[in-house]
Formats: structure tokens, C-alpha cells, sequence
């Protein structure tokens, strides 16, 4: 287990010093650096300057070895729009992403399950194949498309919800957070229903698939023959089995989850790290484009290790293969 | 009479898929929006009453016109105007143009690149075998959107850069599944016939295990066009992808976004029907293909 562990965490250190390798090529070897990391309004002693800084006289192993110890030190360069800590930025908006990302892995929680659970027990209802047929469109259609559908029948046309913004927040930790208001909240339900269809439809076949194979196992019979209440068979017999694939791919799903929703931020101009990155992007702030891109990567492989790590608690077999 | 005729005839392989993929009326019906669709797109030229791309063209006293509505030369607009005064029904179809184009290029490039390299896996085995397959389980762990995003945030906007950035998003999807089909089909007698004879390499990986790997490709293929033109909007949509001047549907739907809020939905409704409709169509011919293909649902 310890070998295994150590195994898989060195695994994921090597991707992401891979990542690094990527971003850094990216930044310095396809694009031209100077464009990049200096500010396009500096003058010829300015550039300079900024160049004998950053080192870019220097050979390219060099350079790499500079960038990725300011990276391990937490500096990743200034913001030339907002004249401060890309990485202090980041952080300023991880909270906004964080919350909605959450929230939308708990909707596809809340919402795949019983949904995929009654469409695996009754598989030939009407009502479950509308909602496997639902499911593909939760798979196919474009997220930014759904959440303009969203603005345009629930904010427009009906009233109901506001359509942009995180509205009132309040201060926990010295953080502001949506959740706490009733405003905000109100703000919160479209953007996290739509990053979360793609989830909901997938922990829903999941769950479905899960369900249908479950209810013919012997044990499952037995269970029922004992004379056990049927909410009983299904509520511990089938749904403590098939928990296992549903509890990784949420796992897994998280940092997709997080990834996704630089669309959704951008559809309802919710304030968190994706509506930055889209922003930073179209007047071509490099630094916090770096920044962010490390952050997420970083954030992917760790939500991957913890979900590996948590299998082989969850399954003994997997646990003994490893062995 | 006829089913005597019919009996005595010999079924040729692709009559039997052409009965078999029609008996689903759903999938027939997925098919023929989607040859209209793509009829539209190459004859968007001839059919669409206006060149959506030449400024001379549009006016900008339309803007913003609601559909049904007349302009001031007495020429209708079915679906209305976007804020420049360009007919929504003609930016939809040289939209529906470049969405294709993008789509099914970036797939077919995906899916040279990623099925040669799934042969060449299952081939050589060893070493090659492995550096490969690493790759691609590094590539799908990581969400296409954030691959994309990556490419596109260094190379900046560009019809040739979304291709691009598709193309390195998607090989891996073919990669994967072409490997494992070679590699069942490696083992098999007419590969070993075919060694024997002393065939070249090149020839037997082309010749003989490509076309037995067709059918999951041809099923991963459709797939993969509908994903990259979700993916395509997408980026368009976020400013990444097409440049203004060629809008793809993505594109479309972002310009009438603003006006969106203020009740104008048309800008960016009608492009995004445009789109859904496209998707659909090519899930649902994708979805019989994978079931009319599979041999294990072979009757």
C-alpha cells in the first residue's frame, strides 16, 4: 500500500512537472517571450531591463529552471492589467469557482442518483426513457448554448431568476461566499444547474447501469426472499454496491467540473478564475494566463490522486492488487 | 413477388447495412436533417439571399431587426438581423459552413494522426506500445476544454489554430479503441497469412488491419464531429476560436448575447437552433452506426 502510494505520488508530481515543461514552452519557445511577459507599453530601456530580469538572454534550460523555481515559490509574475501577483489574483476569484463548482458536483450528487436509480428499477417507463433521453442532451449539447436557453426563459422572458452577477455575498473567513444569502443563492441556481448537467447525466447512467446489473445479483434475491422491506434491498443491498464507480467518477469529474466552468462564468459573468482567464486571455494578460493554467493543473491532479487514494480505501480488491 | 426476387438475390454487405441502419426511423430522420444541413452549408453561396462577409452588403440602418421584418430596400429578413444589419438566416448558413468545416476536418485529421498511431502501438508493441498509450492516458485525463483552452491561449485566435487545437484534443479518442481492435485483429490467421507471404510492413498494417479496424472508427468518427463542433462554439463563443470576421455559429450566438438581456433573443436564438439541430442529427446517426457496426449485435 505504501509503495504504491508513494508510486502514484510520484506519478502525479512527474505530470505535473510535464505540465510545467508544456505552459513553459508554450509561453517561451512557440510565442515570442518578449511580447509576452512584457507589458506592450514599455519603452526600449524598460524592455531591456525587463529582459536581463527575466533572463530571456539567457539559454532556454536556464530559463526553464528560473521560471519553474518561481513557480515552486509561489511567483508567477505580475499582472500587467491589474499591477499585482497573478497568483494573489487567482486566488482573489478561486472562492466565486470554488463555491459554484461544488455546488454543481452536489447537484449531480442530489439529482443523478434517485433519478438513475428509478430509471434502473423501472427501465420501460415512460418516465425513464424521458429521462435517458434527457440525459443524451445533458451529454451532447453545448453547456455555454444550455446556459444562454437558461438566461433567455428564466431571467427574460419569466422573471424568475437574475440572470449575471454572484449577488449579495457575505463574509465567512474572511471570504466572501454566495451561498449565505438568499440573493445569493437566487444567483447561484442557474449557473450550478447548468455546469452540472453534464455531471447529472453522467452519475444518472451511471447509477442506471449500476442499478439494472445489480437487482439480478443472487444476493439481491436473497435479500428480498429473507423478506426484507424493498426500500431496504435498494436503499443498503444495491445502492452500497454500486456507490463505488459513482463516488470516482464525482471524484474525478470535480476538476473537469472546475475546467468547465470558465463557460459557465463566462454565460452568467459569474466573477471566479475562469471569468478572469477568459478576460486575461482577450487583452492578453500572459502572466495570469500562466498562473491559472498551473493552478488548475495542479488542482486536476490533486482531485485525481485523492479519488485514487479513496478507491483503494473504498475497495479491498483494488487495495490488495495493488499489493 | 417481391420478397421472392428479393430472396433469390444475393445481399450485398452494404445493402444489409443500408436495411439494417434504416430500422431505426429516428436515425433515417437524424440522417436526412443532416444531408439538408450539409447540403446548405456547400450551396450557402446560391441559397442565401445575402454574402454575410461583405460589408458593402449589409446596412447598417437594419440592425437589429426583428424577423419577418422589411428593409428599407423591401428585401425580408426570415430571421431577422444581428447588430451590423447581416441577415440571420445567411450568417447562419455560412456559419453552419465553417462549423462543419472545422468539425469534420479536425476530425478526419484527428483521426488519421490518432488511428496510425494506434496501429503503429499495436504493432510494435514494447516500448513504442507503451510511450504511446502513456500519452494518451495523459491527454484524457485532462478535460478537452482545458487542452484546447492551453493551445489556444499561446496560439491565439485562428481558423487553422481551432483545427489545430481540436486535432490535438481528439487524436487520442482514436488512438485508443484502434489499438485495441488491432490488437485482437493482429492475432488473427490473415495477418499471419499475410506475414508469411512477406508482405511489407506498411502494406499489411494498411492493407489488411486497417480495414478490419474500420467499423468502431467509422462510429468514433461521427462522434468526434459533433464534439468538435460543441467544442468549436464553445471556444468561438468564450472570443478563442474563429476570428469576427468569418463568424462560425459559435461566434453568432456570442454577438447576440448582449442583445439577448434586452429581449432581442432572434441574434442569438436562431444560430443556436442552427446548432443543436446539426448536433442531434449526427448523435442520432452516430448512436445507430455504433448499434448497425457493432458485430456483436449482429443478428
Amino acid at each position: 500500500m505504501t509503495t504504491w502510494l508513494i508510486r502514484r505520488f510520484i506519478q502525479a508530481v512527474f505530470v505535473m512537472l510535464a505540465m510545467t515543461v508544456i505552459v513553459f514552452v508554450g509561453v517561451y519557445g512557440i510565442g515570442d517571450p518578449i511580447e509576452i511577459l512584457i507589458s506592450p507599453d514599455a519603452d526600449q530601456a524598460e524592455k531591456a531591463r525587463a529582459i536581463a530580469a527575466l533572463g530571456l538572454d539567457k539559454p532556454l534550460w536556464e530559463q526553464y529552471w528560473v521560471f519553474l523555481k518561481g513557480a515552486l515559490q509561489g511567483d508567477m509574475g505580475r499582472s500587467f492589467v491589474f499591477n499585482e501577483p497573478s497568483l494573489k489574483l487567482i486566488a482573489q476569484r478561486m472562492p466565486a469557482t470554488m463555491e459554484l463548482a461544488i455546488t454543481a458536483v452536489l447537484l449531480s450528487i442530489i439529482l443523478g442518483i434517485p433519478l438513475g436509480l428509478y430509471a434502473g428499477l423501472y427501465p420501460n417507463s415512460f418516465a425513464s426513457r424521458a429521462i435517458m433521453a434527457g440525459s443524451i442532451l445533458g451529454f451532447s449539447l453545448p453547456t455555454f448554448w444550455v446556459g444562454l436557453m437558461f438566461i433567455m426563459v428564466f431571467a427574460v422572458q419569466l422573471g424568475w431568476l437574475p440572470s449575471t452577477g454572484r449577488g449579495q455575498t457575505e463574509m465567512l473567513f474572511g471570504v466572501p461566499w454566495s451561498f449565505l444569502t438568499w440573493d445569493g443563492i437566487r444567483h447561484m441556481i442557474m449557473p450550478a444547474l447548468n455546469l452540472s448537467l453534464f455531471n447529472i447525466s453522467l452519475v444518472l447512467r451511471l447509477t442506471r447501469s449500476g442499478v439494472r446489473e445489480t437487482v439480478l445479483m443472487d444476493y439481491v434475491k436473497f435479500a428480498r426472499a429473507k423478506g426484507l422491506s424493498p426500500n431496504r434491498v435498494i436503499g443498503v443491498h444495491v445502492l452500497k454496491n454500486i456507490m463505488i464507480p459513482v463516488v470516482t467518477v464525482v471524484g474525478l469529474q470535480f476538476g473537469s467540473t472546475i475546467a468547465f466552468s470558465v463557460v459557465t462564468e463566462s454565460v452568467f459573468a459569474w466573477p471566479g478564475m475562469g471569468k478572469l482567464i477568459i478576460d486575461s486571455i482577450n487583452v492578453l494578460d500572459r502572466p495570469v494566463i500562466v498562473a491559472y493554467l498551473m493552478m488548475v493543473v495542479l488542482l486536476f491532479i490533486t482531485a485525481n490522486l485523492i479519488v485514487d487514494i479513496l478507491y483503494t480505501v473504498l475497495d479491498p480488491r483494488v487495495r490488495l492488487e495493488g499489493r | 413477388m417481391s420478397a421472392t426476387v428479393a430472396k433469390d438475390r444475393v445481399e450485398t454487405p452494404f445493402q444489409r447495412f443500408v436495411s439494417e441502419f434504416a430500422e431505426s426511423k429516428l436515425a433515417v430522420a437524424g440522417f436526412i436533417v443532416l444531408v439538408l444541413i450539409i447540403l446548405g452549408a456547400v450551396f450557402a453561396p446560391l441559397i442565401s439571399p445575402q454574402n454575410p462577409y461583405d460589408l458593402a452588403q449589409l446596412d447598417i440602418m437594419d440592425s437589429r431587426l426583428p424577423p419577418g421584418e422589411k428593409s428599407a430596400s423591401g428585401f425580408t429578413f426570415l430571421l431577422g438581423t444581428d447588430d451590423q444589419g447581416r441577415d440571420m438566416f445567411s450568417g447562419i448558413l455560412y456559419g453552419l459552413r465553417l462549423s462543419l468545416l472545422v468539425g469534420i476536418g479536425s476530425a478526419i485529421i484527428a483521426g488519421v494522426v490518432g488511428s496510425s498511431l494506434g496501429l503503429l502501438s499495436a504493432y510494435a508493441g514494447g516500448r513504442t506500445d507503451s510511450i504511446i498509450m502513456r500519452l494518451v492516458d495523459l491527454q484524457l485525463s485532462f478535460p478537452a476544454i482545458l487542452v484546447a483552452l492551453i493551445i489556444l491561449a499561446f496560439l491565439g485566435k485562428g481558423v487553422l489554430n481551432v483545427v489545430l487545437a481540436l486535432v490535438i484534443v481528439e487524436w487520442a479518442y482514436y488512438a485508443r479503441p484502434v489499438r485495441g481492435t488491432a490488437l485482437v485483429e493482429r492475432s488473427r490467421e490473415y495477418i499471419e497469412a499475410a506475414e508469411c507471404l512477406a508482405l511489407p510492413r506498411h502494406r499489411i498494417l494498411f492493407r489488411h488491419l486497417l480495414p478490419n479496424c474500420l467499423p468502431p472508427l467509422i462510429v468514433i468518427g461521427t462522434q468526434q464531429v459533433a464534439r468538435a463542433i460543441a467544442l468549436e462554439a464553445t471556444l468561438s463563443f468564450l472570443g478563442l476560436g474563429v476570428p469576427i470576421t468569418e463568424p462560425s455559429l459559435g461566434l453568432l450566438i456570442a454577438n447576440g448575447y448582449q442583445y439577448m438581456l434586452s429581449g432581442k433573443y432572434w441574434i442569438s436564438f436562431y444560430p443556436g437552433i442552427a446548432l443543436l439541430v446539426t448536433i442531434v442529427a449526427i448523435n442520432l446517426v452516430g448512436d445507430q452506426l455504433r448499434d448497425v457496426l457493432n458485430p456483436r449485435l449482429r443478428k
